[in-house]
């Protein structure tokens, strides 16, 4: 709207833009439409990123966020000497590394072997199976963890003392816990993160296969020459993306499931920043390290959105 | 190709049979735990099977405390929350997928600028305070009512209509208005139906803006009443359901194991329910997501 009444301005005084004017008034009734997103998307994602400023300032609620004093970037100083933000920022690295690594390939490998089975119905239904979980909370998903790893009730320790062995407290051990999380990240995500290969895999010209049929390929170096190379593209479109979001270390898993027995593992950058802002009310120095963890994080994700718009000629958006 | 059943394929059938039975055993063990006895779960096992089946989880369910309101929250929430998202896509997406709208690439911009830039969840509680809607249900369904993804999802769906339809609406004097409802949404359900289930999931799932803006029990909604139930294990060593809930008057003895799987149970039995029917919805919706404009 605003925009408009700028236009509107600059008619009165020059004609050139009168056509842009008239269009303008033409299609007013859809800048009215914008409007009621525009002043919600405002108010709910803009006017947060003004309170950022307390990122710089010693915040007391009863100044508010204008008057607070500010504090010569004290809080990003005291966050370089902060024991427990650089083990968040340790822990977020590591974790996000390690499903990057193990987790990310997951669905490449169950796409390429799901696509060998001709049974179309057997597919159809493995496929529904595999999605499933990524329809519910980590909520809902901690809750089965729970029962699953319990060192009192769960399916795993049943196993492990059937074998002689004794019970282990998965969730509270700081060995277990990451591979508790990489382990549940690929049953959340696989089937879902397949649902693109299988369809760019789909897409492949029937006749590639036949021709190396003839050429004597078999099952192997088809699924090697033919259909890796086929989904290599969207392979590295992800991957990079992937790699854009390093910083997201899986914030809903992690506080659904960690505990302070494993926080020395487990407490990533976005656990840390919830408990020392919601938690201890520090507002101020929680803002500054989100602040810290978004600017980086940022970075990350133009940059990866330019290397994919460099390589595939369009971004993705 | 030749239909030749190898050995090979063999073994991936008993490996993806495997792989499904382990992928729905957390599933199944938490309906096995929701109707057993105290007794049977007590202990290590299997959980594959109930030795006789007994409601009481669901009965203490269905009368303790707030776990009936917070169903209800739940629903109203999402009822209200998806037609928030998806009045606000449209509303947004229509103007924007026109080319010839002055400043568009602007207005673009500024709603693309949110996708990437936000002011993280301190600064959101504060913006929520200050608004005074901390403890109201707007809380919410507000802040999640314009979700720049799907505007652009659906813009770029509008763009593939066809412009002919509409000059002629506008030849025979419709309103912009008058077209967004008459011709454009009626070409458009498959991406309002992909739009909407989204959202609905979204809402239905969401817990974290619960967690944070509603300390209210009467407000709450189920993905706390289960989360509530997480911390309980955590902090207690005391297993008695009693601990959990402010009385109940339940004097069965469940575990809170049975207590919470019940929980779940009744939370995920929508999403179980819909998703054989509308699962393809969302794989057509990754699919149009996945094609960029």
């Amino acid at each position: 709207m605003e925009a408009k009444t700028v236009t509107g301005k600059t008619v009165e005084i020059k004609s050139p833009r009168k056509s842009t004017w008239e269009q303008v008034k033409r299609m007013k009734l859809l800048y009215v439409m914008l409007l009621f997103p525009a002043i919600m998307l405002f108010i709910f994602n803009y006017l947060p990123m003004y309170g950022v400023i307390i990122a710089f300032k010693n915040f007391s609620p009863g100044l508010g966020i204008w008057d607070s004093p500010w504090n010569d970037f004290e809080h990003f100083k005291r966050l370089f000497t902060d024991f427990m933000f650089l083990r968040a920022l340790k822990n977020t690295l590591f974790i996000s590394i390690l499903k990057i690594v193990i987790a990310f390939p997951a669905p490449i490998i169950f796409a390429i072997l799901l696509n060998e089975i001709r049974n179309q119905k057997f597919l159809k239904v493995t496929q529904s199976i595999s999605y499933l979980p990524h329809f519910m909370s980590w909520v809902i998903l901690s809750a089965m963890i729970i029962e699953v790893f319990s060192p009192q009730r769960g399916i795993v320790n049943f196993i492990i003392t059937a074998f002689g062995g004794d019970p282990v407290n998965f969730l509270a051990s700081k060995v277990f816990f990451i591979p508790v999380l990489l382990l549940t990240d690929i049953w959340k995500e696989i089937g879902y993160g397949a649902i693109i290969y299988l369809a760019t895999i789909a897409s492949i010209d029937p006749a590639l296969y036949e021709a190396a049929e003839m050429d004597g390929a078999g099952r192997f170096k088809k699924m090697i020459h033919i259909t890796l190379p086929s989904i290599m593209p969207m392979v590295i479109i992800l991957f990079i993306l992937r790699l854009g979001g390093i910083l997201n270390a899986g914030f809903d898993q992690i506080l659904n499931l960690y505990n302070p027995l494993v926080y020395e593992v487990a407490d990533i950058i976005d656990t840390y920043v919830y408990r020392s802002g919601l938690e201890q009310f520090q507002f101020d120095y929680a803002t500054a390290v989100g602040l810290f963890k978004n600017v980086i994080g940022i970075i990350f994700i133009l940059g990866a959105n330019a290397i994919i718009r460099r390589k595939s000629e369009h971004g993705i958006w | 190709m030749k239909k030749k059943f190898s050995i090979f394929e063999f073994c991936l059938i008993i490996g993806f049979v495997f792989f499904s039975i382990l992928v729905l055993y957390p599933f199944w063990q938490t309906i096995v735990i929701s109707f057993s006895d105290p007794k049977q779960v007590s202990g290590l096992g299997m959980n594959l099977w109930p030795e006789r089946w007994i409601t009481d989880a669901y009965q203490f369910v269905f009368t303790y405390g707030n776990t009936m309101k917070a169903y209800a929250n739940t629903i109203l929430r999402t009822v209200s929350g998806t037609f928030l998202i998806v009045a606000f896509t449209m509303l947004a997406a229509y103007p924007l997928s026109k080319r010839d709208l002055p400043f568009r690439n602007t207005i673009t911009i500024f709603f693309l600028i949110a996708m990437f830039f936000s002011g993280g969840i301190i600064p959101d509680y504060l913006l929520i305070k200050n608004l005074g809607l901390i403890d109201t249900r707007w809380a919410l369904i507000l802040p999640s009512a314009v979700n720049v993804f799907y505007i652009i999802i659906m813009r770029n769906y509008f763009m593939t209509i066809d412009k002919g339809i509409e000059e002629s609406a506008i030849m025979d004097g419709a309103g912009y208005f008058t077209i967004l409802t008459k011709i454009i949404l009626p070409l458009s359900k498959p991406v309002i139906a992909t739009i909407a289930l989204w959202a609905a999931v979204f809402h239905w799932n969401e817990w974290f803006q619960a967690l944070v803006y509603i300390q209210d029990d009467a407000k709450s909604v189920l993905q706390i009443v289960v989360r509530k139930m997480l911390t309980a294990m955590d902090v207690s060593q005391s297993e008695n359901a009693a601990a959990i809930g402010a009385g109940g008057g339940s004097s069965k003895n469940l575990l809170l194991a049975n207590v919470r799987a019940a929980t779940v149970m009744i939370s995920i039995g929508p999403i179980v329910l819909v998703y054989p029917f509308v699962q393809k919805y969302f794989i057509k919706g990754i699919m149009i997501g996945s094609l960029k404009g």
